[in-house]
């Protein structure tokens, strides 16, 4: 055993609980294949932040969590994600290392959609699930990818069958309250063809002790013509470390729109990418972020365009109090081939105190000729003649201050299209920004 | 609370960098009266409207404002509005992500009691009200504030702000450039529609257009950082007719100018000598 490799869990550990999990064999094989790589894998490396000198064994132990019947019984914190009276058809709710409620409604279930914790779902569903996890993600990637592999629980399974079409969100909810238990869900989305699907989840974390890292990974696959709306909130304490992989498969004319909230108290990685793959396909990714305290960020977006006649389109927001840091990189990558394509992207950063560091990081790669790129990046701070101009009507430093913070993140909030999303949004957003 | 407001500048410098723009500015302004400060670019009028409202570039080094009797210069620039003055300025800015509606209400609100905000239909149906005054679209407020909007759009929207806030003294900054007569006539309406013995206004401008519109009862003359001439509207109408150069002469004044540079002429940097 070297001292940088070392595994915070031990192979024989995990095959045995996979196999006490009843699993089929080819994920046993999968997950101890997968702790075995991590030993020799690398750490990825980040634009700016030593994520080596992050504290990245706290992955706490495999911890089955008593189901619940009703809504009425989740815990506090993850009935604060519902309305009060609101029927819940399509939803799971996960606690810890497994899922502790789930429902679909029974007209989803008939047109074949489904959607279930992915541990539970691998019961009906593995072969389907083995086509395609860790396909758009894979195991070898770097150390975390190994490791989410060998690790991962809970979840969920989102499958929506050719030409479905579902009009209301498919919620879930991913909450942390013991940091001796591994949180690590998997999400996989598969959209087949000229079907459209809007998922939205939460992350929160609630009375931890210790340290704990979520290593998470969501894996997209969004078929011809499909179209595919994920929005993410993660909004976890400062004690959790919360690293993750998002990534989309977009095939002929299909569509990703990414809506993150990055929201957390602690140290966080973040790496989320379109992969457009098929001719037409198209992304959208729109990230808002607030960091206080001493938080350090890595965030990225990054497309890349394989197909013909594919566009891009990401935009950051990230404010910065007291002395966080944040890393914005933004990666638009042309592909060979990808002829007539179109990638835009803009990073903005707001920094709130001198001590605040951020840093965007646009990046165009392109490789091929006929297409359209462009860039957008700023980082600075509130502009002295609009705080001016606001006070000069009668209106507080403080009130000011709020006005402009808001108006800075307001474009990409207003852009939300999942109303209970964008009203979340600004809910943490306000906690965090509060004095 | 309807006392006729009165606004004494007395003894008045002010610094920019350190260096002296305003040399000592006397005025009294009552309810009721418009005095307008008319003079070529450069002799400090804009700067006079900056420090009255308080900007942070400008450092008052001599000299009282009392605003209905208080100390003006020991108040935040929030208080100032609060006390009764606004500044219609010659460059507001632009706010993206905050619409015009959100800050006219934070601004209104900011003047009553918590508990006691406005209504968010009364305040819709005043804003409608006042931007029919000015002939305003009603799409703009939803719009952020003064993003993209055009030069006369800017200054028709600080006339709505003014017209909504009710101020006891107003300061004008060259709110007449960059209209055309049009827009020029319907802000004059806007100002003369808020005429009235509660509100005293202070009209800077360098050309006498505006005055054609908005009768000032005085009008003062502004030279190297100093009132260098007081009379009646007549005083305008002169300086329209002959420009500066008369009280220039009377005065032994060569140039009128106070404390701003010539801009250098540099060569750009960053081009490239043609080919060929």
């Amino acid at each position: 055993m070297t001292i940088q490799t070392a595994s915070p869990i031990s192979a024989a550990s995990i095959t045995s609980l996979s196999k006490s999990l009843n699993e089929p064999n080819w994920l046993t094989e999968l997950r101890t294949q997968a702790i075995e790589a991590s030993a020799n894998l690398e750490l990825p490396k980040l634009e700016k932040t030593r994520i080596d000198r992050w504290k990245l064994d706290a992955y706490g132990s495999y911890q089955a969590a008593e189901s619940v019947t009703s809504v009425l019984d989740l815990p506090e914190k993850a009935r604060s994600f519902l309305e009060e009276g609101k029927e819940y058809d399509n939803l799971i709710v996960q606690r810890n290392s497994t899922a502790i409620y789930k429902s679909i409604s029974e007209e989803l279930s008939k047109q074949g959609v489904i959607y279930s914790d992915l541990a539970s779902a691998l019961k009906d569903h593995s072969e389907l699930i083995k086509q395609y996890f860790m396909k758009a993600v894979h195991m070898d990637e770097n150390k975390l990818t190994a490791l989410h592999t060998a690790l991962w629980n809970g979840g969920v399974f989102l499958y929506v069958p050719a030409g479905v079409k579902i009009d209301s969100p498919l919620q879930s909810i991913f909450l942390t309250d013991n940091d001796d238990a591994a949180f690590t869900p998997h999400i996989l989305i598969i959209a087949e063809a000229n079907s459209s699907v809007t998922y939205v989840d939460n992350y929160t974390s609630n009375d931890l002790a210790g340290n704990l890292v979520h290593n998470g990974v969501v894996e997209v696959f969004a078929k011809k013509g499909s179209h595919v709306q994920f929005a993410s909130v993660h909004n976890m304490d400062r004690t959790v470390i919360d690293l993750c992989y998002r990534r989309a498969i977009v095939d002929n004319d299909a569509r990703i729109d990414w809506i993150i909230g990055e929201m957390n108290d602690g140290e966080g990685m973040s790496d989320t990418t379109s992969i457009l793959k098929g001719k037409g396909s198209s992304s959208d990714a729109k990230v808002i972020c607030v960091a206080t305290g001493d938080q350090k960020l890595n965030i990225t977006t990054r497309a890349v365009h394989f197909g013909m006649h594919t566009s891009s389109d990401m935009i950051t927001r990230a404010v910065l109090r007291d002395s966080a840091t944040a890393i914005i990189n933004g990666i638009t990558k042309i592909e060979k081939g990808a002829t007539h394509s179109n990638g835009q992207q803009t990073e903005r950063v707001l920094m709130l105190s001198p001590t605040a560091r951020g840093d965007a990081n646009p990046l165009l790669l392109i490789d091929e000729d006929e297409v359209k790129a462009g860039h957008a990046a700023s980082v600075g701070q509130v502009n002295v003649e609009q705080i001016h101009y606001l006070m000069s009507r009668g209106i507080s430093l403080e009130k000011a201050m709020k006005l402009i913070i808001y108006g800075f993140l307001a474009p990409v909030v207003a852009e939300i299209p999942i109303a209970a999303v964008e009203q979340q949004l600004r809910t943490v957003a306000e906690r965090k920004l509060g004095q | 609370m309807s006392q006729s407001p009165k606004f004494i500048i007395d003894g008045l410098k002010a610094t920019i960098d350190g260096k002296e723009i305003l040399k000592g500015i006397d005025m009294e302004l009552n309810g009721g009266e418009i005095h307008a400060v008319m003079g070529p670019n450069g002799t400090g009028k804009s700067t006079l409207a900056s420090a009255l409202m308080g900007h942070p570039k400008y450092e008052v080094t001599e000299g009282t404002v009392t605003i209905n009797g208080e100390d003006l210069l020991d108040m935040g620039v929030d208080e100032r509005a609060q006390a009764g003055l606004f500044l219609a300025m010659q460059y507001p800015s632009e706010i993206t992500g905050v619409t015009n509606a959100d800050f006219m209400r934070s601004a209104i609100n900011a003047r009553r009691d918590e508990g006691n905000e406005i209504s968010l239909i009364k305040f819709i149906r005043q804003m409608e009200k006042k931007m029919g005054e000015l002939e305003m679209d009603p799409q703009f407020l939803h719009r952020y504030l003064n993003e993209g909007f055009s030069g006369g759009e800017k200054k028709r929207n600080e006339i709505l702000q003014m017209m909504m806030l009710e101020p006891s003294v107003v300061i004008l900054d060259e709110i007449d450039s960059g209209l055309d007569i049009d827009a020029l006539k319907i802000v004059a309406a806007g100002v003369n529609a808020m005429r009235s013995e509660d509100r005293a206004f202070l009209i800077i401008t360098h050309y006498q257009r505006l005055l054609d519109y908005v009768k000032p009862d005085f009008v003062h003359v502004m030279m190297q950082g100093r009132i260098v001439k007081s009379g009646g509207p007549e005083l305008a109408l002169r300086l329209e007719a002959d420009g500066y150069d008369w009280i220039k002469e009377e005065l032994g004044i060569v140039d009128e100018t106070v404390g701003q540079e010539e801009e250098e002429f540099k060569i750009p940097m960053n081009t490239v000598a043609p080919k060929y």
